[in-house]
């Protein structure tokens, strides 16, 4: 009889750690593991590689004029002062759609008013740059900063002058915000569809109006969703580079200052301006810029992953 | 359980007999209130001569949301008039939200018309001063960056998912993996770029310019969104259909190759598509790798190559003289890539459908 030695033979079906004695099966979960060690490498090169090229600006430091603390200062002012104000503006507006979309629209549009938003998402940041300077920024200097000035001059924020071009840290914060508005939505609708039905039903059976309900019940249902959602758009915020370097007029200054044309720009478009055009230890020093970004985005974002994980344990109780 | 999958309730809608107390606000009330604050929008800027368009729509909006709150308020009751100003309120934020696409596409198609013809598709930049001029070196570039990155970037992405899902487990590697490729998604794309920079400089020599850097930025921006959407489908596979082939005695190896990628190929192909998406508009990783080139140059191993993102940036910002030229080279180049961007998401979603086991279509 051949059955007789099957069932030793046969290695675990379900097993873990199956490396068993076929060549196959290592070559493959050996490939397997190696492509993920490889990320493990990868970031770490990333992070050894900067270092590396960002450290001459260091050693050499006194061949420059100005120290690095000084130097980085006002652009990460400029890098969080305008991740800020994109999500101000961004927020109220990604929530109102995400309730739009889950809770008012039709229920058969709504999933083409989601597709929709997401186009958003999908058009190239070089070309929000481009329609942001020529389209958006001339509107506003000529109808809204104007107005600004002479109205709410008194808040600092809008002391003024007023730009004639638009080119202001409040244009670039506008496009900004057009561009993470679709991650705070996407992930805000689903938090938003995720809400127990019976919690709803509850709700409108006690009469309450669809306010009422989205107050009562899903609010405080996806708040943290919202939250993390807003996170990550902050984080994206941060990196953000052509939109700003197009758009912004950059001078090297820190100001709260919102619609003049001596903006503080941000890391990334400080770079993505100087670096074609830079050699030698400016390079490097560049480089050192763009490895506080690193370490600024990489802290949102895990304060992001954080607040989401806490949320989402906390609503199992 | 039963009612979870019925309908999503609505609230119901105030229909005559639904409020004892008050009155209802009629359709006729509605309408006449919407338009009476677009007048009030227009009255807003006409007496200073030319339109104002954003005085138009904020003041309109700001009429119309107070207006039916009154309305409803005197009507209606405190209640129903809040929720009809809330329901104003999120309706004209979507519509306020759509203004910025609608006025993207309809700026890059109607300044992007001029230059699309075939002049713009067959010649590059090669001592090209004023009109004229083309982007098949952007293209060709594009193409070649992007194709690169994914090569590097498909199969270590699908690969590491394999591991998350088939083989990792618990283990720590696997959580350490998990977590990494989160802190991956959030590298700043200039940062990815610098880093390409860092790593060829330090192997070629300072200011180093190559299609391959760039592709190897790209690659970095990639990995983590190939990994997340392959692990996503993965996951989705049921385990019966593992236990099945294993219970038949099929080695693993055979298993995930044979049954689980498979069926699972159709959503991994569409994350795959949809990465490239992403990273094709990448402007400023290649900006500080791939640099300007004003030929055609198709070895990526050597040398500054131009893409489209890049191209955009320059012609736009630097237009030379006279600045018209340029610029419209810019929009036609801005429009040449945003319909590339959307033939891969109608790609995706063809794919999608084809690929899909016939089991499940």
């Amino acid at each position: 009889m051949t059955t007789v030695h099957l069932p030793t033979e046969e290695q675990p079906v379900s097993g873990e750690s199956a490396s068993t004695s076929r060549l196959g099966d290592r070559l493959f979960g050996g490939i397997a593991t190696g492509a993920g060690v490889l990320i493990l490498v990868t970031l770490a090169a990333v992070a050894i590689f900067l270092l590396a090229e960002a450290a001459p600006s260091f050693i050499n430091a006194d061949e420059f004029t100005e120290s690095f603390t000084s130097y980085v200062a006002p652009l990460v002012f400029g890098t969080i002062w305008a991740a800020f104000l994109a999500l101000l503006i961004a927020m109220p507006f990604a929530v109102a759609v995400a309730l739009f979309i889950s809770h008012y629209a039709p229920r058969r549009i709504a999933r083409v008013l989601g597709d929709f938003i997401d186009l958003l998402a999908a058009i190239p940041s070089v070309v929000y740059g481009i329609w942001g300077i020529s389209v958006l920024a001339p509107i506003l200097a000529r109808s809204v900063y104007p107005w600004l000035e002479d109205n709410l001059g008194f808040i600092p924020f809008f002391k003024g002058p007023a730009s004639s071009s638009g080119r202001t840290i409040m244009t670039a914060a506008m496009v900004l915000a057009v561009m993470i508005l679709p991650i705070i939505t996407a992930i805000s609708r689903e938090v938003f569809l995720q809400t127990p039905r019976l919690h709803e039903e509850a709700s409108l059976a006690l009469g309450a109006t669809r306010w009422e309900m989205i107050r009562q019940a899903v609010l405080p249902y996806g708040r943290s969703g919202v939250i993390s959602g807003a996170m990550l758009g902050l984080g994206r915020a941060l990196g953000e580079t052509m939109a700003v370097a197009i758009i912004l007029s950059p001078a090297d200054v820190i100001t709260f200052n919102v619609i003049s044309n001596q903006n503080p720009n941000t890391i990334a478009a400080n770079i993505a301006l100087k670096f074609p055009e830079s050699s030698g230890l400016d390079v490097n020093r560049l480089i050192a810029t763009g490895l506080v970004l690193f370490v600024i985005t990489f802290g949102v974002n895990i304060l992001a992953r954080r607040v989401a994980n806490a949320g989402f344990s906390g609503r199992e109780g | 359980m039963s009612i979870a999958t019925a309908e999503r309730p609505t609230a119901v809608p105030p229909s005559p007999n639904s409020s004892m107390v008050h009155g209802t606000l009629g359709r006729g009330l509605h309408i006449g209130i919407g338009l009476g604050a677009v007048a009030l929008g227009a009255l807003s800027w006409v007496p200073q001569g030319a339109p104002n368009w954003a005085r138009w729509i904020v003041v309109g909006i700001v009429a119309y949301c107070i207006g039916i709150y009154t309305a409803s308020r005197r009507i209606e009751g405190k209640r129903r008039a809040t929720d009809r100003f809330v329901t104003a309120v999120v309706t004209c934020a979507f519509g306020v939200v759509a203004f910025p696409l609608v006025s993207v596409v309809w700026t890059v198609v109607s300044k992007g018309a001029a230059r699309f013809d075939t002049e713009f598709f067959t010649s590059d930049m090669r001592s090209v001063v004023g009109e004229g001029g083309g982007i098949s070196h952007a293209i060709v570039g594009t193409i070649l960056v992007t194709l690169v990155a994914a090569i590097m970037s498909v199969p270590l992405g699908v690969f590491t998912a394999v591991y998350l899902v088939e083989y990792g487990g618990k283990s720590r590697l696997a959580k350490a993996i998990t977590a990494m490729v989160d802190v991956m998604t959030g590298i700043p794309s200039i940062v990815a770029g610098l880093f390409a920079y860092a790593l060829f400089v330090l192997a070629f020599g300072p200011g180093t310019r190559s299609g391959l850097a760039g592709a190897v930025a790209l690659a970095v921006l990639m990995t983590p969104v190939v990994v997340r959407s392959s692990e996503e489908m993965l996951r989705l596979i049921p385990n019966e259909l593992r236990e099945a082939s294993l219970a038949l005695g099929v080695p693993k190896w055979k298993t995930v190759t044979k049954v689980v990628i498979p069926t699972a190929i159709s959503g991994i192909i569409t994350g795959v598509t949809l990465a490239v998406a992403r990273v094709i508009g990448e402007t400023a990783p290649l900006l500080v790798t791939a640099g300007l080139a004003q030929g055609m140059n198709k070895n990526p191993l050597d040398g500054r190559m131009t893409t489209l993102p890049v191209f955009i940036y320059y012609q736009y910002v630097q237009p030379g003289l006279p600045p018209e030229a340029g610029q419209d080279r810019a929009w036609t180049a801005a429009l040449v890539l945003i319909l590339m961007v959307i033939v891969l998401f109608v790609l995706a979603r063809i794919l999608s459908t084809i690929l899909k086991p016939k089991g499940l279509r």
